[in-house]
């Protein structure tokens, strides 16, 4: 497993990885969000934590189709499938590759950014600390979607498709735990929705990745 | 007749060629109830109800709202069921009936909607409201939407109809999710949202709102839609059936030709 997860972290690290990629993408959509509704300071500071969440999501979404593909091309995939490690910690491993190599850098440089949109000071810890909790969530909800369009040909906008209604609720708590931070108010309730959400989708979907990933690989 | 004899019985549907005869023999029946009720509910509801005192006219539109709504979660409860059916006994007719319904679903979704836009906008003063239950049908839409496209997208149809069954599966868990997700965030972002509560009828809320003058045709209109789903369902899975018996055939023609 650790052999597993050391490869794919130097296959995304190295070139043609595409590592910086959703790191890139999030810086994007951040600057050009005051570009689209104004400079204003405090209008900035209202919306700051649902654009940081929504821009993490998207940065997510985008590297979800390099997740299996690339180990469906080369057929990687068929090894991994007929190796003595079960299924499930395959995908499991994937999505904590994928974690690792997404979802952490953008936990890393939300803070930056929120500076660039005026995110008000107390927000930055409950920023960090949803994005970190929740970005798994996303990871694994991700790798779902990759192995149900896996052997598609141009299955990277029906992935989105597929994946986009099941972030909803992650979405929601998350950005909920981000928002009442940076306006003081009380964050337990969706802080734990938020652990629940993540912590049953890393339990029960890596299942429902396998199921599918060997439907596709039939 | 035993139990077990009996689930015998409902599980000799299964051979598609049973269910074409049968299906065949009670569709007209279903047809003709369907559009008995729907006529009757209708007219009745549209010409010989008082209009409402508050709401005037408008209310009328429940009648094709509530039914379309009921319909369009029925409709997802329908898929999930026989996606199991087809996941634990593997019958294809399972798996159709459920390609078959997701595009009725879909429309009573997308009627939902539209008679709720248009009932909202003389109420509330707005086509749309980001309420707890119209974002939540909006997210239904968004289901619905993904489940059709990954049929249409695949083209082995087992390996379909398996990819879409365990997405219904999983999309079931997060559409409750979600459901109850949107409740929270809605009551995060407005405190009072007992005024869109009120406006927003569903159908537990008519039961307990709605004065019997209204409720019985709107329960006439509701049997009339549950009647035209199970018609138009028996209708789309035969011609499914229909539909991949003539690609087997073409299949054997071009192997042998």
């Amino acid at each position: 497993m650790i052999a597993l997860l050391l490869r794919d972290l130097k296959l995304a690290f190295r070139a043609g990885g595409g590592f910086g990629l959703g790191l890139a993408f999030f810086l994007i959509v951040t600057v050009l969000v005051p570009f689209s509704v104004g400079p204003q300071s405090s209008l900035l500071a209202t919306i700051a934590p649902g654009v940081l969440w929504l821009g993490a999501l998207l940065a997510c979404l985008l590297s979800l189709d390099r997740l299996l593909a690339l180990d469906w091309e080369d057929g990687s995939l068929d090894l991994l499938a007929t190796a003595p490690l079960p299924l499930e910690s395959v995908v499991t491993i994937k999505a904590l590759a994928h974690w690792i190599t997404t979802g952490l850098p953008l936990v890393l440089a939300a803070p930056v950014l929120g500076v660039l949109l005026n995110l008000p000071g107390p927000g930055f810890g409950w920023l960090v600390v949803s994005l970190l909790i929740g970005t798994p969530a996303l990871s694994v909800i991700g790798t779902f979607g990759a192995a149900l369009t896996v052997g598609l040909k141009r299955g990277g906008l029906l992935l989105s498709l597929l994946v986009l209604p099941l972030y909803v609720p992650t979405l929601i708590f998350g950005a909920e735990v981000a928002r009442r931070g940076a306006t003081g108010m009380e964050v337990q309730t969706p802080l734990l929705m938020l652990a629940g959400i993540t912590a049953a989708t890393v339990a029960l979907l890596p299942f429902a990745s396998a199921a599918v990933l060997r439907i596709n690989l039939r | 007749m035993s139990i077990a004899a009996k689930a015998n019985a409902l599980w000799e549907y299964a051979n598609p060629r049973k269910f074409l005869a049968t299906s065949e023999r009670v569709l007209p029946f279903f047809w003709i109830s369907s559009a008995l009720f729907l006529v009757v509910g209708l007219v009745w509801g549209f010409f010989f109800t008082p209009d409402d005192y508050k709401q005037g006219s408008t209310v009328k539109i429940i009648y094709l709202h509530v039914p379309s709504a009921l319909m369009a979660i029925n409709c997802w409860l329908m898929m999930l069921v026989t996606s199991l059916v087809w996941l634990v006994r593997r019958h294809h007719v399972s798996a159709l009936a459920a390609r078959a319904a997701a595009p009725i679903g879909i429309v009573m979704t997308l009627i939902a909607l539209a008679t709720g836009a248009i009932w909202g906008q003389p109420m509330w003063g707005t086509w749309w409201a980001w309420d707890p239950r119209l974002t939540s049908f909006l997210i239904l839409f968004l289901f619905y939407l993904g489940y059709i496209a990954l049929w249409e997208a695949i083209e082995d149809p087992d390996t379909a109809a398996d990819l879409t069954s365990v997405l219904c599966i999983v999309g079931s868990v997060f559409a409750i999710l979600s459901r109850y997700a949107v409740n929270f965030w809605n009551q995060g972002l407005h405190q009072g949202a007992s005024v869109m509560r009120a406006g927003a009828i569903t159908g537990t809320d008519t039961t307990e709102k709605v004065s019997n003058v209204f409720f019985y045709p709107l329960l006439t209109c509701i049997i009339g839609f549950v009647l035209l789903f199970i018609a138009l369902v028996l209708y789309r899975t035969g011609t499914e059936i229909r539909a991949r018996r003539i690609k087997a055939l073409l299949a054997r023609e071009r192997v042998n030709g």
